[in-house]
């Protein structure tokens, strides 16, 4: 192997597949992690660290629940605190995934193959933990279909003005179709492990999920196409989900949401913490069960890259509502500005500022970008970063808008801070559940991946 | 869904020309007898329910799973409800409408003075007190906060319910024949054993049965008490006038204005009339440009302080410095001159340059506060003004028999601590918590043989008492008592007594030795004896039916105050030390209202803070010993101390601390509990109002206070706008210039079309920030309106409190002496409001008249509105706040307003159940709303009629005329939110001698 194929050749030099590898071995080594028959300590120890968390969110979901918002830090002015910053932050976290399974798979960008799957299945958990949110953020949570449009007796409709209603659809769309997608690519695998199980049990689970893949060309052909179609739907939402979710800000008059430019600053941050996610979740990953192979340093690359280029935007994002700040001459805006960065919630400003604009530079230099734990820990810091971006555009444009006499701050609770662990618990949990249970990385399409590199068994 | 087949008539027509006997049928589709039909049948009806297999539950799983729900649920139903008897209206009670209130005109008590009132009551429940603007004494009507809170009392849970002994349960019987063998030996004795406690009253029944009674028991005594004495006035008036003259203002008839710690805006019970006469003389209006002007000395800020054109903040013995000042600059002999600070020097030449300039149309008034030198200067000064007969005018005393009460009381207590008190009889009052310190009443109290409270609350008093009647509320009871200018209301019960409460004319009866004496014979059987003649059953019903009896009021009189000029100079400060002024509490007075929770939750006009008392102390003062908010102190003056938290109030006088009385109980119910700290304790005999050289000691603890406003400024932001008098003639539209008001049609949208002709009404408000002192009135009445819950001080500091009504107090200029900005801010119902397009359910829609309104059952809370509400006038209900639970509060709601569960959201709804009610009667009888029909709750219950509401398309009403005044703006109207409600903008009237430029 002297060359790599053209249609490979993106971004970056290097392998997407390290040279050496069979379908045989390439199968074998992704399904055993599903297949083993002996779960490692190291994932009981992860996930029961997980679940315990998820019983937290359980706990205090239902605390909630028996009590009312009031066990938040929420107040009047500041009607939306780490819930809606919490859904953001994990709507945002999802769209890495869909990024790199549909905009990537139609660009052809191969190099994408071996993290698509466990890129789809965070979007997939992060979607449900975002779901999460606008559901137990509301008063009256058992109404919550009031905000569907539904038939009633009485022909109430939702209030199609509201963005919130368009957020209803947005997210539920988002949702089923990263699930569809997700599902459809699992297929071949699914039959993979189906034909591999020793285990009773384990055949008929992954045979009822594999829905009668059998491999056939007729199965292929229908599953390219299904695929790429979905592919092509779940294009637009990359950038739709984000953008109906920036409307619930831009919308307002409140200064500090009231910003055209948020739904292109919504998009690229989404992407930008998404990227930095999968970075968080396939380092570790690919460590433990030994999948450098796969995941290969090109792939933590170009993903580095990608957190340039979007942390770019970003930075334009956050120059640009400090110039319109200016050039507005809007005092409300002006003084929004310098309460962000001098007021009391200065120490949220200056370290978002310093997650994600300082913090991604480091990522111009190769000798940081090739190195794994170091990258992991940017990402994380960029995850910390977004999620305080959030918190800053939500909760301090509440506590002071425009009158002082009805300015307050907010802080979350321990039911805030129960709640937002909680949900990472949960996304863990299930991340945890889809490790052991399938097929991490396709195992079909990094077969087509063998191809390129020549390591096709005789 | 297969298509239905069309109804077949025909065939219907001859099924039932067939049928034998009376066919019942369920619909067209039924007689049609189709398939569909009979298939929709087989689905629905129960008989078939063992075919619904296909739907996965077959009939005999149903029946498992139902016989197990109905076996758990028969256990629930274990005991039997009692069978009760409701009984239906035989005679249906006159002019008693299910569903329609009914008013009554009675009076409350304040401070022994009548507060003339109207009581909503609905079937037999009152729910909502007024003011009585047919009351000659109140016509502008109005309450002030006190009164709207006072139904909360008679409903509170925590009241004294039952007349117990020692402890234990007993009657009103036993409590008779008890007492019947103690009287029976004082009657020997003369009474000379027999003492009797009450606070000042001006009840002529009861001044008749005291009479009585002291006839019968000669050596007996009626000693009076009351925690905030109005001694210094009474004492004022007798060195000036040799008699306890009282004293009444007509501020409306005023120009120039002198108040010297004056607090005649709030708890005077003149007060709601005084802001009526005080509002006139500020309110502005395109033609009539000319404002009074106020001065103001204090040693403590009071709301008039806020509203005066100047504001000097002295040290309590400096009020006494410069009114003498004042006096002598105005031809009064006042003795010696204390030399003046060259602030004080020049706000006093000002001050007396204006009064003297405005001769028959100037006042002079002290405040409770200040010594009786200070009171007969100020009237020396009325009178040498030429004002006595214009501004001031002087009648007899209102108060029956009056006595300086701490001498009163101070000589009670050497009697019973020397046990010469065999029996004692307190009426109402809370001696054992606010008598002076060094009296110790408790201790007294234990050496009295016998003693009888007749307290409303349980509270310290009622511990130490052997006998303990709960008395009736206002409302609950029949009496009669004289408002400030003498105006006699004979008041009458709303309802039956809800516990077994006795009122203080029939626990005298027992005394008098006739028991079986109702408070209805007491009071018609002495106004029987004061009207003899054949029309008194006119009269009575007359005088009950208006809520005052005509032409009782005291006429003026035509007095000189001697000319010998009390020569005693206040005590000069001591060095160093600090001066400790004691005020009542702004919401719990003197400590009596400590378990009502609206009063507990009332932001305190000028500090915002609920639930709390503080030291309150300037920024100087504060800065120079180290202290700041919320940091608990050791307060102590003459060998006492207490703990209590510090607040910083900018245009505090520097180098005093302001202690507020009442807070502090220890027992009382659980609203009132743990509340504050005790100021009654530093307070002895001989500083009732204050006391100097005290001290504070950081502990470095630190103690929450809840406020409901942590910004104090507008931080450069046009919200209360405001200009001087010379500024406004210049430029009449300031206010309007300093917004922006997009023009109607300046939008992105098709304007929505108005549903309804311009000849149908479109509400509005306008609020008069020139009239407007700030007391709170409108927010109590408000709560009581729309049964706003209370919240408790946690979820205050947590920004949880319900009001819809808010007052937002700015303060401009410097922290020394600031300008005070008082503005109610309510929802402003927007044309175009931001709530309504974010909220997803269509749970705050906008009414065809202009209504912005909730609907409380669609609401999920997403609180996006609230978000979105410029104003944030809206109020979540995070918790369940509401008490759905103390049977006695569900009588007091009003039944017109949803109480509202958890998780839903709301906000002022400009009254719309009192708009409902005025427009169904105009349709009945087919005419328009009439302007002014229609008050909301705070509009009725501002007493400076500060606030106006009505319909803006009709041109001629009030509310149209406000708007169209040039002081008129709107609050963020660059919003382009179009506010309904809008706002007069501020006017001052500084003297240019002085300075100080609004």
């Amino acid at each position: 192997m002297t060359e790599i194929p053209e249609k490979t050749a993106s971004l970056s030099g290097g392998p997407v597949l390290e040279p050496g590898h069979t379908y045989r071995s390439v199968t074998e080594k992704i399904s055993s992690i599903a297949l083993a028959r002996r779960t490692p300590k190291e994932w009981w120890i992860g996930f029961g660290v997980s679940f315990l968390l998820m019983m937290l969110l359980l706990g205090a979901v239902g605390h909630l629940f028996m009590k009312g918002i009031g066990v938040w830090g929420l107040n009047i002015p500041v009607g939306w605190g780490f819930d809606i910053t919490n859904f953001v932050w994990w709507v945002g976290i999802g769209h890495a995934g869909t990024l790199i399974s549909a905009i990537l798979l139609l660009l052809r960008q191969e190099w994408r193959t071996s993290i698509n799957r466990f890129a789809e299945a965070m979007t997939l958990f992060a979607v449900a933990c975002a779901g999460l949110f606008p559901l137990i953020h509301l008063g009256r949570p058992w109404v919550f279909y009031f905000l569907f449009p539904y038939p009633d007796t009485m022909r109430l409709w939702p209030q199609f003005r509201s963005p919130l209603v368009w957020d209803v659809f947005a997210v539920s769309t988002y949702a089923t179709v990263s699930l569809l997608f997700w599902f459809v690519g699992l297929l071949p695998d699914l039959a993979t492990l189906r034909d591999r199980a020793k285990r009773r049990p384990a055949k008929i689970v992954y045979g009822i999920l594999a829905m009668g893949w059998r491999g056939s060309a007729t199965h292929w052909h229908r599953y390219e196409t299904a695929y790429l179609l979905l592919a092509g739907l779940a294009t637009p939402l990359v950038v739709s989900v984000h953008t109906v979710v920036s409307f619930d800000f831009a919308t307002s008059v409140i200064p500090g949401w009231h910003t055209t430019i948020f739904p292109p600053y919504f998009v690229a941050g989404a992407i930008y913490s998404g990227f930095a996610m999968v970075l968080t979740l396939s380092i570790p990953l690919r460590a433990f069960y030994g999948l450098e192979d796969f995941i290969t340093m090109r792939h933590l690359e170009n993903m580095a890259k990608v957190l340039i280029a979007t942390g770019l935007i970003v930075a334009y994002g956050y120059a640009a509502e400090l110039f319109m700040a200016w050039y507005g001459g809007n005092p409300y805006e002006q003084f929004l500005v310098k309460n962000r960065a001098f007021g009391p919630y200065w120490p949220a400003y200056w370290s978002l500022i310093l997650c994600n604009i300082v913090a991604g530079q480091l990522l111009w230099f190769k000798r940081i970008r090739t190195r794994p734990w170091v990258l992991w820990g940017i990402a994380i810091v960029i995850n910390v970063g977004m999620w305080l971006e959030r918190y800053v555009i939500i909760v301090v444009s509440l506590t002071r808008d425009f009158m002082p006499s009805i300015w307050r701050s907010f802080h979350g609770s321990r039911w805030d801070w129960a709640t937002f662990v909680g949900s990472i618990g949960l996304f863990l949990s299930l991340l945890f559940l889809f490790i052991r249970f399938l097929p991490v990385i396709s195992i079909a399409e990094m077969r087509s991946l063998v191809d390129e590199t020549e390591g096709r068994e005789e | 869904m297969s298509e239905r087949a069309p109804l077949d008539l025909d065939a219907i027509r001859a099924r039932l020309a067939d049928a034998d006997g009376p066919a019942y049928w369920r619909g067209l589709e039924e007689l049609s007898a189709t398939d569909e039909f009979r298939d929709f049948l087989a689905h629905e009806f129960p008989e078939n329910a063992d075919q619904w297999g296909g739907d996965g539950v077959n009939r005999r799983r149903f029946l498992q799973l139902m016989s197990a729900s109905f076996a758990l649920a028969g256990l629930s139903a274990c005991t039997r409800q009692p069978e009760e008897k409701i009984v239906p209206y035989i005679d249906q009670p006159e002019e008693l409408v299910p569903g329609k209130p009914l008013f009554f005109a009675t009076a409350l008590s304040w401070r022994g003075y009548a507060v003339p009132v109207l009581v909503e009551s609905h079937m037999g429940r009152p729910t909502k007190i007024e003011g009585n603007p047919q009351h000659p004494a109140f016509p502008a009507g109005g309450t002030d906060a006190f009164t709207q809170a006072s139904i909360l009392n008679l409903y509170d849970p925590a009241r004294a319910q039952v007349v117990s002994h020692a402890g234990t349960i007993a009657s009103w019987e036993s409590l008779i024949s008890a007492l019947a063998p103690v009287l029976q030996a004082q009657a020997a004795s003369g009474g000379a054993g027999f003492r009797i406690l009450s606070g000042a009253t001006t009840s002529p029944t009861l001044a008749a049965q005291m009479k009585d009674l002291l006839a019968r028991f000669p050596q007996a005594r009626w000693d009076r008490w009351d925690a905030i004495p109005r001694d210094a006035v009474r004492a004022g008036a007798q060195a000036a006038f040799g008699a306890p003259v009282a004293a009444r203002y007509r501020f409306d008839r005023a120009d120039a204005i002198l108040s010297l710690d004056g607090d005649f805006l709030a708890g005077n019970p003149a007060s709601v009339r005084y802001a009526a006469d005080f509002a006139s003389g500020r309110r502005i209006r395109r033609d009539r440009v000319k404002l009074s002007r106020m001065y103001a000395a204090e040693s403590s800020p009071s709301l008039e302080g806020a509203v005066a054109d100047h504001r000097i903040a002295l040290r309590p013995g400096g009020v006494g410095d410069l009114a003498r000042a004042v006096a002598s600059a105005v031809g009064v002999a006042s003795g010696s001159n204390a030399p003046l600070s060259a602030a004080a020097a020049r706000f006093a030449a000002a001050a007396a340059k204006d009064l003297g300039a405005h001769r028959g149309a100037s006042l002079v008034v002290a405040g409770e506060g200040q010594p009786p030198e200070v009171h007969a200067l100020a009237h020396r000064m009325n009178h040498a003004l030429g004002n006595v007969g214009a501004t001031v005018e002087l009648t007899d005393s209102v108060e029956v028999d009056p006595v300086p009460s701490l001498d009163s009381l101070r000589r009670l207590v050497e009697e019973m601590q020397a046990g010469s008190v065999e029996l004692l009889v307190v009426v109402g009052g809370n001696p054992v918590f606010d008598a002076p310190a060094d009296l110790d009443f408790r201790k007294a109290l234990a050496k009295v043989r016998e003693s009888v409270r007749l307290g409303f609350w349980e509270d310290e008093t009622s511990e130490w008492c052997r006998w303990n009647v709960p008395m009736t509320h206002a409302l609950e009871t029949w009496s009669d008592l004289r408002a400030f200018d003498g105006t006699v209301t004979i008041a009458q019960p709303l309802i039956a007594p809800l516990y077994q409460g006795k009122s203080v004319h029939e626990l005298v009866a027992v005394l008098a030795g006739s028991p079986d004496r109702t408070s209805h014979d007491l009071v018609k059987d002495y106004w029987r004896s004061q009207r003899p003649g054949l029309d008194f059953d006119a009269f009575w019903k007359r005088s009950i039916h208006d809520g005052f009896v005509a032409e009782s009021g005291l006429p003026a009189r035509n007095l000189a105050p001697s000319a010998a000029a009390a020569n005693a100079v206040a005590a000069p400060s001591a060095p160093g030390g600090l001066d400790l002024v004691f005020r009542p509490d702004p919401t719990l007075w003197d400590g009596e209202w400590a378990n009502n929770g609206w009063m507990q939750e009332l932001p305190k006009p000028l500090t915002r803070l609920t639930w709390d008392n503080a030291a309150l102390l300037s920024p100087a003062t504060a800065a120079r010993l180290g202290l700041a908010s919320e940091d608990v102190v050791a307060l102590s003056a003459g060998g006492r101390s207490v703990k209590a938290p510090v607040l910083v109030v900018p245009g505090h006088p520097d180098d005093v601390v302001t202690a507020h009385l009442g807070y502090g109980r220890r027992r009382v119910g659980a609203v009132g509990r743990g509340t504050g700290f005790d100021a009654y304790h530093l307070r002895v005999s001989a500083a009732l109002s204050g006391a100097s050289g005290a001290t504070i000691a950081k502990t470095g603890a630190a103690w929450p206070l809840a406020s409901t406003q942590l910004h104090q400024t507008m931080d450069g932001r046009s919200l209360v706008r405001a200009a001087s008098l010379a500024k406004f003639r210049e430029n009449p539209a300031f206010a309007r210039e300093a917004g922006e008001d997009p023009a109607k049609d300046e939008t992105l949208y098709k304007p929505a079309p108005l549903p309804l002709p311009a000849s149908d009404p479109a509400w509005g408000m306008a609020i008069d920030l020139n009239t407007c002192i700030g007391c709170a009135a409108c927010v109590v009445a408000c709560q009581a309106e729309n049964n706003s819950p209370v919240v408790g001080k946690e979820q205050v500091i947590r920004g949880r409190e319900m009001h819809w009504l808010r007052i937002d107090r700015y303060y401009q200029g410097g922290l020394e002496n600031p300008k005070t900005y008082f503005e109610p801010v309510l929802c402003m119902h927007c044309e175009n409001a931001p709530c309504e397009v974010v909220c997803p359910v269509g749970a705050t829609v906008h009414s065809p008249e202009g209504l912005n309104e909730m609907i409380y059952n669609r609401c999920v809370g997403t609180r996006y509105c609230s978000n979105n509400c410029p104003y944030k006038v809206r109020r979540f209900n995070f918790l369940q706040f509401a008490d759905a639970t103390t049977p006695s509060l569900k009588l007091m709601r009003n039944p017109n307003v949803t109480v509202r569960s958890r998780g839903v959201m709301e906000k002022c709804t400009y009254c719309v159940q009192r708009i409902s009610s005025v427009r169904i009667e105009s349709e009945k009888r087919g005419s328009p709303i009439r302007d002014g029909e229609i008050k909301t709750a705070c509009q009725q219950a501002c007493p400076a009629g500060a606030i106006v509401f009505g319909n803006i398309h009709d041109r001629e009403s009030a509310v149209a005329a406000m708007k169209a005044e040039p002081l008129n703006y709107g609050l963020l109207t660059e919003l382009n939110t179009r506010p309904r409600t809008t706002y007069l903008a501020k006017v001052w009237n500084p003297n240019p001698e002085i300075g100080g430029e609004a």
